[in-house]
């Protein structure tokens, strides 16, 4: 048995990966709930099954998704030009903290105008927070990667500077929030009683629009073309640090904006608790759904999943938290491996004595790297 | 607007979803919500003990669950949803920055009673509850400052919000009974789960010359810094004995049982009511840890005065005259400060010494 | 200030600098052969916690030492497989990494939270720990803390004197060209990646048996992150991580320090220096260095050996 090279990527395994890779995660998960004692089946039912049996679990599994898919949106189209922005976190903080300023600035005012102030201003705030990153690697070539991680830092310091000090709730005890938002300054509800927002909508949107501009336009194109190289972009006649500017604005926006589904969607307020790691969850998201908007689309969902799961375990069979991460990572892990197989087959076969010549391969798949 | 069938929905829909108020042979269903792991001494440690032994006492009567780790934005409001929808029928809500969460949740489900740890707001089926844990800490500075010979004491804490305060207000005021000259060090740390950062801050308040340790945060590091380093120490939450056995002079303890015990017992009762209590040493909630041996005798029994005193409503712990850091005097003599005032404690008292941040 | 005060800020400061200088040293030598690992964290932790039942179950503080260094190399290896072998992406296999240790570590652990081991003794060096001012930082602190002197020592040998180094970097320049040159590009890639799984493992030994010989979940508090930050801010120098790991320990107990005299400035604010150090000093590294590349070349991008 042995690896070797496929001469094209295979459209059959970038099907079957997946459900490979979820079948893996599966038998592993299995096992690890019969060694823990607990029926493995009812075990994967509660996982995977029972958090979105009635229509409120599906609501809130929207509600978990939400901001992820808004990051993820956004980080597509870097990715796919090979601008790794990692500062999705740090964006939606920021993007979060104006927005939520500006929700309590504008407490008392009524109209149809407050609202998509709100909005505006933590889009903004998103867009200005990548905006950093982008001018230190345009204007000083320092890497995106390392500028945006530190960034993420800064805002979460920042966040917790202004909860804790000139955004503290007068009224709160002193407790470290800020006051719950006014009702005009938060985004309306989709139905009823549920607390999914609209910000569902703005993301399945902008998720079409990202499509739509990779397939359809030449910005798409050009975003291709960088992926591909990053310094094609001057032989293709384009401005590379536009694109740049471009894609870093985006994504910066579009975490700005699932920072504003958050603080002023369920939440209703500023904590210290926003940083969840939703930028990050969202990096993992992209690579899952292989920086396809459908693929991302779904990888958001089962991720989200495996949270509510998590909560819906622990809460029907006892099940400790530890096991969601441990769950959590292997399905990445095996999800991230199984890709292998796309470029890759295994071979049932004795070993050729020569190495088979493989100058003609196409170099890897460029979305892989 | 069609709020009355937005209304009319949320209220089928609570119907729906609420468990039957009292099924005779089902046992009532309690939820817990942890902010932290379960983890070994801190918070919620004590939150889940509580919860194992009324589990234990109503035997089949009673059916617990918890959520631990439950971060305090918006996956608090689904948990405790989720919660409530599952049948339980009395939900106890265990930090702070559950109050707004609860109090939403509970509006859908008029049926569920919920009780909240430590915060201020109460609705119809939410009560909260807290403990005077100052009570405690005003004994373990009389201990304390017994025990100091460089007349400083070290604190280490982790946010300046009333809870913390009070605390620090009530060790000094301790620590002052016994050894007027004595002063207090608080180092803030702006956490609540570091355990290196408050071993670290442990070390830096030793420098300063404190050779008593307490502090407010979740894990036994300062406890076990004050062993290393040859200082005393004094655990909260649980007794830390454990960690630091030479060092360890006593533990304010927190017992969230009683509380457990009654609120469900209350419920399967049918008398449950929302109330905002507040229990302390008279009701076994805060306890003290057994003194270190060194503790002279002499102030043992003073401690243990004080305490039968506080029981017995014969003391307060915030009892005029006491003065503010500016030695402005904030409770006149004969006067104490009411539950209103306590709950949201601002300032520092006389003895400590460093500015309250902001 | 007394000399008395600076002697133990120093003190501090290199106690509180021994976990990140040896997570940051590991994190350079992977990322000086191209490979971006940001799942430091998880190996934190888990180094962490099998270093405390290693020790806590044999009742030997060697043992845990072994256990946490082991543990760290052999967990770092699940990333190793799938981001060098099967080339997946070294950003998300990473994260993915953080998340499965941080829940694998607090799952191990679950038995061993609340008990209390002895902890690695300080073991002060005659003579030498009497120096004033830096005697007692440098030659009054535990093994571990000797042995991360020891491990920058080696290190910096390695790689600014030796084959190995050179062939570390040229991995991490130019894979294509190491290869051509005869480098088994991955498994340099493997060794590096394993070697700093076990200095991973090795901070968390240092976290649960010297600086607070107890097992609590999610002990590392972000470390594996300030880790990744400082080796940007030494850009990649050896030399370099070791003054930026006590420099950032020192911003991080600064906000005590300056509370111990009476001022008050948000934690929060002070907080941020490091990270804001870290940008500038690699703008102005950038700067200085023209258009020569500062990062390894290779850096974060999986490499596919071609026939």
């Amino acid at each position: 048995m042995r690896i070797e090279a496929r001469p094209t990527p295979s459209h059959t395994m970038r099907y079957l990966s997946p459900l490979l890779a979820l079948g893996l995660t599966l038998t592993t998960g299995a096992a690890i709930f019969a060694a823990l004692g607990k029926a493995p089946l009812a075990s994967l039912h509660a996982f995977f099954i029972e958090p979105i049996s009635t229509v409120y679990g599906l609501s809130e599994l929207f509600v978990k998704v939400t901001p992820l898919l808004l990051c993820a949106t956004g980080l597509t189209l870097c990715f796919r030009a090979k601008v790794w922005n990692i500062g999705a976190e740090g964006q939606f903080v920021f993007g979060a903290l104006i927005a939520g300023a500006v929700s309590l600035q504008l407490a008392d005012y009524q109209g149809f105008w407050v609202l998509p102030v709100v909005i505006a201003s933590g889009v903004l705030a998103g867009m200005a927070w990548a905006g950093i990153a982008a001018i230190l690697l345009t204007r000083f070539r320092a890497h995106e990667i390392l500028t945006t991680i530190m960034l993420n830092y800064i805002a979460i310091q920042l966040l917790l500077w202004s909860v804790h000090g000139p955004l503290k709730s007068p009224s709160g005890y002193n407790f470290p929030e800020s006051e719950l938002f006014s009702p005009q300054t938060l985004l309306p509800t989709l139905w009823g009683q549920y607390r999914v927002t609209i910000a569902i909508l703005i993301a399945l949107l902008m998720l079409a629009v990202v499509w739509t501009v990779l397939n359809r336009t030449l910005l798409g194109y050009q975003t291709r073309v960088m992926g591909e190289n990053r310094q094609a972009a001057r032989f293709a006649g384009f401005n590379g640090n536009r694109l740049i500017w471009i894609l870093l604005l985006f994504s910066g926006g579009m975490a700005g904006m699932a920072g504003v589904s958050e603080v002023n969607g369920p939440v209703g307020q500023l904590t210290t608790n926003l940083a969840l790691g939703y930028g990050y969850t969202a990096i993992i998201i992209v690579f899952m759904g292989r920086m396809h908007p459908l693929g991302v689309l779904l990888a958001s969902l089962l991720l989200g999943l495996t949270y509510l799961g998590g909560e819906n375990a622990q809460m029907t069979l006892g099940l400790p938290k530890s096991i969601t991460g441990v769950f959590q990572g292997l399905l990445l892990f095996f999800l991230l491996a199984c890709d292998f197989l796309i470029s890759h087959r295994i071979v049932l076969a004795p070993i050729r004595s020569q190495p088979p010549n493989l100058s003609n391969t196409p170099v890897r798949e460029v979305t892989r790297s | 607007m069609k709020a009355p069938t937005l209304i009319s929905l949320g209220l089928a829909a609570a119907l729906f979803w609420s468990a039957p108020l009292q099924a005779e042979d089902a046992p009532l269903k309690v939820g817990f919500v942890y902010v932290s792991p379960i983890g070994d001494a801190g918070w919620t440690y004590m939150h889940d003990r509580a919860r194992q032994i009324v589990d234990k006492e109503f035997g089949d009567r009673v059916e617990t669950n918890y959520v631990e780790s439950v971060s305090e934005g918006s996956d608090s409001q689904r948990v405790i949803r989720n919660l409530s929808a599952n049948g339980h029928d009395l939900i106890f809500t265990t930090s702070f920055g559950y109050m707004n969460p609860t109090i939403r949740v509970a509006q859908r489900f008029p049926n569920v009673r919920y009780e909240h740890a430590t915060g201020y707001k109460t609705a119809e089926n939410v009560g909260n509850y807290q403990a005077r844990a100052y009570q405690g800490r005003y004994l373990a500075g009389m201990a304390a400052g017994a025990m100091t010979e460089t007349d400083t004491i070290g604190y280490v804490a982790g946010f300046p919000i009333p809870e913390v305060l009070r605390g620090i207000n009530a060790f000094t005021l301790g620590v002052r009974e016994v050894n007027p000259d004595a002063s207090v060090r608080v180092s803030w740390i702006n956490s609540w789960h570091d355990p290196a950062k408050e071993r670290e801050s442990a070390s830096s308040l030793i420098r300063q010359d404190a050779d008593v340790l307490t502090m407010h945060a979740d894990s036994p590091a300062v406890v076990q810094a004050a062993q290393d380093e040859g200082v005393y120490g004094i655990g909260y939450n649980s007794n830390m004995e454990s960690y630091g056995p030479d060092a360890h002079l006593t533990s304010v303890m927190m017992h969230w049982e009683p509380i457990y015990r009654e609120k469900i017992q209350a419920v399967l009762d049918g008398s449950w009511e929302s109330k905002s209590i507040w229990y302390g040493l008279s009701e076994g909630v805060v306890k003290m840890a057994p003194m270190h041996p060194d503790i002279p005798e002499s102030v043992t029994e003073r401690i243990s005065k004080h305490r039968n005193a506080i029981i017995n409503g014969d003391r307060e712990v915030f009892q005029g005259p006491v003065r503010n850091q500016d030695g402005e005097e904030i409770i006149a003599e004969g006067e104490s400060l009411s539950d209103g005032q306590l709950l949201e404690i601002n300032w520092y008292v006389e003895g400590i010494k460093g500015k309250l941040p902001n | 200030m007394s000399i008395d005060i600076i002697e133990n800020i120093l003190f501090a400061t290199i106690r509180t600098g021994t976990p990140l200088l040896l997570v940051a040293l590991g994190a350079m030598i992977s990322e000086r052969s191209g490979v971006l690992n940001l799942g430091q964290e998880g190996m934190i932790l888990v180094g962490a916690v099998c270093a405390f039942i290693g020790a806590y179950t044999t009742d030997s503080l060697l043992i845990g030492v072994a256990s946490g260094l082991a543990s760290g190399a052999l967990f770092s290896l699940i990333f190793a497989v799938i981001a060098i072998s099967l080339v997946s992406s070294q950003i998300a296999t990473g994260l993915a990494l953080t998340i499965f240790g941080t829940g694998l570590s607090a799952f191990l652990g679950v038995d061993y939270v609340g008990l209390s081991i002895d902890g690695l003794d300080e073991w002060p060096i005659p003579l030498l720990h009497d120096i004033p001012v830096i005697g007692k930082a440098f030659f009054a602190q535990d093994m571990l803390v000797y042995g991360s002197f020891a491990l920058f020592a080696a290190i910096y040998y390695v790689m600014s004197r030796t084959r190995v180094g050179l062939i570390i970097r040229a991995v991490g320049e130019n894979p294509g060209v190491a290869h051509s040159m005869g480098y088994r590009v991955l498994l340099v890639r493997y060794a590096t990646v394993m070697f700093g799984g076990a200095m991973a493992g090795l901070a968390g030994a240092y976290l649960s048996l010297a600086y607070t010989p107890m097992w609590t979940e999610g002990m590392s508090a972000g470390r594996g992150w300030i880790a990744l930050a400082l080796v940007v801010f030494a850009s990649w120098r050896t030399g370099r991580v070791l003054v930026g790991a006590w420099l950032f320990a020192f911003a991080s107990i600064l906000h005590l320090v300056l509370q111990g005299f009476g001022y008050d400035i948000s934690p929060n604010l002070l907080g941020m220096l490091p990270y804001l150090a870290t940008i500038i000093a690699l703008v102005m590294m950038m700067q200085r260095a023209g258009t020569a590349q500062l990062a390894p070349r290779s850096l974060g991008q999986p490499y596919y050996p071609q026939k």
